[in-house]
């Protein structure tokens, strides 16, 4: 930087400083080179809403026919006709025992990482590269894993096994949004309940858990998204079943869910499967839309919340 | 704000007793805190663990020459991982040379040329991309684009750059290597634009008006300033990016056409190591499948955790970099 700078000094071919100023160089070319370059990064940013809408108004528009109440309370009769209740059912089950699973250990993983090990230390260092990496794990390879930890143990596959997995899809995404939380908590409060003599876990528990409630919850509420979506795992651990049953016990045989459903679905001939697909799409993406604006909303309220 | 409601109690109820309380309430705290740490740590490594466990046959079988094979044949008991490995390369190459221009384009504009109420609304959209579920995006795939790919783009790819033998004669499917990249360039696109768009807000104004100042224009600002003070950032998005394009599976699957053998022509079926693995794992056909399964989730997992570390390692001297100036 300094030589750049230290350079125009010793350079006797550039103009006299005290000389008026007058613009030099080909501004119409630099102006016209500088408007191209505005112009396509606005047809870029609006691309990517293009595609994105065509995404959205392809489901809504494929599944227009077959959206009603119906479709969503009814159980499926053949791969024709009838709704995705129990898929639909099941989905949420697997996602609520995954949820059960990591909300808890991600959430005090966060808190180890910003209360008790110093943000530089070796183990917080250490953990959240394992942090980093567990997420960066593509996820049929948790598949895989657990399907060797769990099915080819039980010689079935089984809706638990599919929330263990995606339990392991959740953990570093619940973890690293609550230590970003926590790590927004004002010092202050943590220094005022100390010298008010209050214990570290009352402290934790009293006063930097709620401050920061918002905000994990949000972190929550889009790792949950996720995984309601993760369809490469449940393709190993949970795709085998009867596509016209309810089945909610998580030990029993596979557990119906809608990401396989319309995996399995997406490839038949037959147009009203292929409709029932784009209904169970629709009902997906929904569901993860509408979650997703409600995180955004609800983490905008916490930060002012916090930022007093 | 609960611990505002603690009643301050006088002096002798504090005891010895209460102190033991919090003390013991500490170590229960501490201990569950560092026990959820722990697991994660145990559950990379059992990952890492049951990976190479579970490829231990094939690897003992077939060794390193497994990586250069291109024969996969499952009936016959042969298995080699060049033909899923280039089909990775491929369809990442794909998505990535035209995600991350185009998301630092939208970047760049979300970040310094976006009037507010557009920003507020089109950046939120973006990142929104990144929310629609992969088998959503690989259904679209499969009935939407690949006819148009089929239809449209490769035999206009075909006219002008026909004489390459990538871009050879139109499929009539478009299950091709190249919609499993453009697919995946769908799903890495606003990784790499939201991340960069942060660091580009990063960028110190005093940086951005001293050139502004000094007459440059806009584009000469974002080339002289602003991209070169996030380099490495965006390096690093652009690995994050990487990541997840190499791992996609369900999308992939859904277009890639599950072809065999290595072809020059991008418009063949092709297959890619996540998507061979999540198609091919729950029917198994002979004995060294499975295994041979493990082997290429074991290159994956080598391949990803390498790309994660390269992020990080790209994106920490970032940091440190951002702290001196």
């Amino acid at each position: 930087m300094t030589a750049q700078l230290d350079a125009p000094e010793r350079d006797p071919g550039l103009p006299d400083p005290s000389a008026p100023l007058i613009a030099s160089g080909n501004l119409r070319r630099r102006d016209a080179v500088s408007r191209a370059v505005t112009a396509s990064a606005t047809v870029a940013a609006f691309l990517a809403v293009a595609v994105l809408a065509i995404l959205v108004f392809t489901v809504i528009s494929k599944a227009w026919s077959v959206l009603s109440l119906s479709f969503i309370f009814t159980n499926p009769s053949g791969l024709d006709s009838g709704g995705i209740a129990n898929a639909l059912l099941g989905t949420i089950e697997i996602v609520a025992i995954a949820a059960v699973i990591a909300l808890p250990v991600g959430i005090l993983t966060g808190l180890y990482l910003t209360e008790f090990a110093g943000a530089n230390s070796r183990s917080a260092r250490f953990l959240k590269l394992v942090l980093d990496l567990l997420q960066g794990l593509p996820t049929i390879i948790v598949g895989v894993v657990v399907y060797g930890l769990i099915v080819a143990v039980t010689h079935r596959q089984s809706g638990f096994a599919a929330s263990v997995g995606l339990s392991i899809v959740m953990l570093p995404l619940i973890a690293r949004s609550s230590q970003e939380v926590l790590l927004l908590v004002p010092g202050t409060l943590r220094e005022a309940a100390d010298s008010l003599g209050v214990s570290r876990w009352r402290t934790v528990l009293g006063v930097i858990l709620p401050t920061a409630a918002g905000g994990i919850a949000t972190g929550a509420i889009l790792s949950i998204a996720r995984a309601a979506g993760e369809t490469a795992p449940l393709l190993v651990l949970d795709s085998i079943y009867d596509p016209n049953a309810t089945q909610l016990n998580p030990f029993g045989h596979g557990v119906p869910n809608v990401p396989i459903l319309i995996l399995t679905t997406s490839d038949l001939p037959s147009p009203s499967a292929l409709t029932r697909a784009w209904g169970a799409a629709f009902v997906l993406l929904a569901a993860i839309l509408i979650a997703n604006v409600a995180a955004r909303i609800m983490l905008a309220r916490s930060r002012r919340k916090m930022m007093g | 704000m609960s611990a505002l409601r603690l009643r301050l109690r006088p002096r002798a109820a504090i005891g010895a007793e209460a102190a033991r309380a919090g003390r013991t309430g500490d170590r229960i705290l501490f201990a569950l805190c560092a026990g959820a740490g722990l697991l994660a740590v145990f559950v990379l490594g059992e990952v890492v663990y049951q990976v190479i466990s579970g490829a231990r046959p094939a690897i003992s079988k077939f060794g390193l020459g497994f990586l250069v094979h291109s024969r996969w044949a499952p009936n016959f008991s042969a298995f080699g991982a060049a033909q899923a490995l280039v089909g990775t390369v491929i369809t990442s190459i794909i998505a990535l040379s035209i995600a991350t221009p185009l998301g630092i384009a939208i970047a760049v504009y979300l970040a310094m040329m976006a009037p507010p109420a557009v920003r507020t609304v089109v950046g939120p959209l973006v990142e929104m991309l990144a929310a629609i579920p992969s088998v959503i995006v690989g259904f679209w795939g499969l009935i939407v684009f690949s006819p148009f790919v089929a239809n449209h783009i490769e035999p206009a790819l075909h006219n002008v750059l026909g004489f390459m033998p990538l871009f050879g004669a139109a499929q009539t499917t478009g299950f091709s290597l190249l919609t499993a990249g453009l697919v995946l360039t769908i799903m890495v696109l606003p990784i790499i634009a939201a991340l960069s768009r942060d660091l580009f807000l990063t960028v110190p104004v005093e940086l951005t008006e001293g050139a502004a100042a000094l007459g440059a224009t806009r584009w000469e600002i974002i080339r002289g300033v602003v991209l070169p003070t996030t380099a490495s950032g965006v390096a690093a998005a652009t690995v994050l990016g990487l990541g997840r394009a190499l791992g996609e599976a369900i999308a992939v699957l859904q277009v890639v056409g599950d072809g065999t053998g290595i072809h020059s022509s991008l418009f063949q079926p092709g297959e890619t190591l996540a998507a061979r693995i999540a198609n091919e794992f729950t029917s198994p056909e002979s004995k060294l499948h499975i295994p041979s399964l493990f082997y290429l989730a074991l290159i994956l997992l080598v391949i990803g955790l390498v790309t994660s570390v390269l992020a990080r390692m790209i994106a920490t001297r970032f940091d440190v970099h951002r702290s001196l100036a």
